[in-house]
């Protein structure tokens, strides 16, 4: 599904090298995590993957399905299937959450030269998918993200997922700042999407939605490498011990 | 040269070319000595600083093409009363007849015929008391020599909105026309304009709201590139009274909306908006606000929007001025621009002068350019760049246009925003 091969990202404004090749791959259905310290590289990366500007990629490639998205606008890869759901989702002011999604959907379908979907018809399914996230009707007429707290946006982010439906799913701490409720709600939102067609990868700092969301594999990324990698107990290890043993002894 | 004499020079040369109408002739003949005692403005006036009005003032006007286009006029699903003029000439047989319940309509021409008191008296009145504390010597050259408009009375909540359509047809149109408007009190009107109405039109409208008395006026100045206009609406507004006033412009080499309002009872509310969109350094857009406070619970706002693209410059003048004795006064202001490029230009002067104590006054101006995140996070759920930039322009403009409280004219005017933009790469 996704092939990250000798990633090496740098800032385009500075001289400053924040991947230094980083090499992952993602089957098709599978999840994999990403734990790492803070500042090692874990939104840079799925920033490049989904083609946010002020980064240089100086070497290696980046293919989903075979087809190289480096190349690709932003809304490219998302028609593709990339989906990230942000670590901070962007306040929108004066555009509704309703308008905005149907609008992304809608572009989406039409890029993929697919008919768009009906008000009636979306109407009915964003209705049907923001009530398992106990997303209530205001909340999707308020401008995107507008006034949500942090758990809100989260499960913002999720709706939109569940939305558009992508094959490849990146959510960068998408844990964080959520109560143990919360989490469940996301955790149940993402696994309602597993699928075998659809994979994930999940950047994470806690074990603690691993609980929720199984992994097939996890890696440790540090310094804008992927250190070590491994199965599920990879992260109870991280859970237990910390970054310290780790990153020690692949020094 | 001092400026005093080149005011006057300019002044003389202009009104050479021009003869008083018929009627109403004691209001016209003081407007002429205003015009003359103060010169028609120049850009070394301190109020015409960002706006070099020469091109508003100089005997003859410069053409301006005839827009054509396909489109449905604006408003055309609304019903309403219809007068049409063309290059400021009234055109009978694309107008409605001029009846409808809880309003009295006539033509300007005909007030000193048809002996409507209440317009002679109110002509030209609200424009004179405007004059202080600055000069607004280009409506009294209205009041002047305006050759037409019309004249409006509620008396009840008029049945249907009143839509002066302006049509311009004639490369080298130079109108002038003037409305006055009487809401009685706990009356209720509605008034539309839209078009260009001639190469370089000079309007104003005068407004005089009674005692619980609402006024809305929804605008649209049309899309003509290179029309020239200076519009002037004098309102005073007395207790309990509503006005809400809101601008959409679309293109234009030249306009200057200058806006006076008074407070005048208790309890009054004020809204005066625009939203103007803007393409090309021939683009000059000017908001010129000032609303004065004197009464007790006032609350005024004023909400102005702009987008700017390849050199167009927008300015905007707005003062708040509360005097004494206006206590617990809520005057808001704001005034944005959003630059779609390094190229344009906006030029803000927000002023408050308060002489009560007990007051809510705020202002704020604000420049930027598009939000890269917001874009970038848009593009990532797959909504193209110019589809997300377009959206979040018109996102930028909707506080303006949440000022209309009819949603079918919001509706069209969003529309015609909407069109706007896509028009555009
Ligand atoms: N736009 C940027 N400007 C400056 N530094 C940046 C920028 N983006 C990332 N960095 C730096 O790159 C490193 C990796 O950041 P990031 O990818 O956010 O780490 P993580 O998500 O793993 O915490 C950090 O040192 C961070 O400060
Ligand atoms: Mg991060």
């Amino acid at each position: 599904m996704l092939e990250i091969k000798g990633l090496e990202v740098k800032l385009q404004e500075e001289d400053k090298q924040i991947l230094k090749g980083v090499n992952l791959s993602i089957g098709a259905g599978e999840v994999h995590a990403i734990m790492g310290p803070n500042g090692s590289g874990k939104s840079t990366t799925s920033y490049v993957l989904s083609g946010k500007d002020g980064y240089e990629v100086t070497a290696g490639s980046v293919t989903l399905d075979g087809v190289d998205v480096l190349e690709m606008e932003p809304e490219e890869r998302a028609a593709a299937g990339l989906f990230l759901a942000f670590q901070y989702p962007v306040e929108i002011p004066g555009v509704g959450n309703m308008t905005f999604l149907r609008t992304a959907v809608n572009a989406q379908r039409k890029a993929r030269g697919e008919d768009e979907m009906s008000a009636g018809e979306f109407l009915k399914v964003v209705r049907e998918k923001a009530k398992a996230l106990k997303i209530d009707a205001e909340m999707l007429k308020r401008p995107v993200n507008v006034g949500f707290s942090g758990g809100e946006k989260k499960r913002n982010e999720i709706l939109q997922m569940a939305m558009l439906e992508p094959k490849m799913c990146i959510l960068d701490e998408t844990d964080s700042g959520l109560d143990v409720d919360a989490m469940k709600l996301v955790a149940e939102g993402v696994n309602a999407l597993r699928s075998e067609g659809r994979s994930f990868l999940v950047i994470t700092h806690y074990q603690r939605l691993l609980d929720h969301i199984k992994p097939d594999v996890v890696h440790i990324m540090a310094n804008g490498r992927i250190v070590k990698s491994g199965g599920p107990e990879l992260a109870l290890e991280v859970e237990n011990n910390g970054y310290a043993d780790i990153l020690a002894e692949v020094a | 040269m001092a400026l005093a004499k080149l005011k006057s020079d300019a002044t003389q040369a202009r009104l050479a070319g021009l003869t008083l109408p018929e009627g109403l002739d004691v209001a016209r003949k003081d407007a002429l000595s205003r015009v003359s005692a103060m010169g028609l403005p120049h850009k070394r006036d301190e109020y015409w600083k960002y706006t070099d009005p020469i091109s508003l003032t100089q005997a003859d006007p410069i053409a301006a093409a005839v827009f054509h286009s396909d489109d449905s006029p604006l408003f055309a699903g609304v019903d309403s009363v219809k007068i049409v003029f063309v290059d400021g000439v009234f055109d009978a047989d694309a107008s409605d007849d001029l009846s409808c319940a809880g309003v009295e309509i006539d033509r300007l021409v005909d007030v000193a015929a048809a002996d409507i008191h209440w317009a002679t008296d109110l002509y030209g009145t609200s424009e004179a008391r405007g004059q202080v504390p600055v000069a607004r010597p280009l409506a009294a050259l209205n009041t002047a020599f305006a050759t037409d408009g019309v004249v409006i009375r509620a008396t009840g909540k008029a049945a249907k909105p009143i839509s002066l359509v302006y049509l311009h047809a004639d490369e080298a149109s130079d109108v002038m026309l003037h409305c006055v408007v009487r809401v009685e009190a706990g009356a209720e009107v509605t008034l539309l304009e839209t078009g260009p109405a001639a190469a370089r039109f000079n309007s104003v409208l005068e407004v005089d709201v009674a005692e619980g008395g609402a006024f809305h006026h929804v605008r649209a100045q049309g899309r003509d590139h290179e029309r020239r206009a200076v519009t002037h609406c004098f309102a005073r507004i007395a207790s309990n009274g509503l006005f809400k006033s809101f601008t959409l412009t679309a293109n234009g080499t030249m306009t200057r909306n200058e806006c006076i309002l008074e407070l005048l009872g208790d309890d009054v509310v004020a809204h005066v908006a625009g939203a103007c969109v803007g393409d090309g350094d021939d683009f000059h857009h000017d908001d010129t606000i000032f609303i004065t406070h004197d009464g007790l619970r006032g609350e005024s706002r004023q909400v102005f929007k702009k987008v700017l693209r390849n050199g167009a410059v927008g300015v905007f003048q707005g003062k708040i001025l509360v005097k004494a004795g206006a206590q617990k006064t809520d005057g808001y202001q704001i005034s944005q621009s959003l630059l779609l490029d390094g190229d344009s230009q906006f030029l803000a002067k927000p002023e408050l002068e308060i002489y009560a104590d007990d007051v809510i006054c705020s202002h704020g101006s604000t420049s930027g350019a598009i939000d890269e995140d917001a874009l970038f996070y848009m593009q990532s759920r797959g909504v193209g760049r110019k589809a997300a930039t377009d959206l979040l322009t018109l996102a930028f403009l909707a506080e303006a246009l949440e000022e209309i409280d009819n949603p079918a004219l919001a509706d069209d005017l969003r529309d015609r925003l909407d069109s706007w933009l896509a028009r555009r790469s």
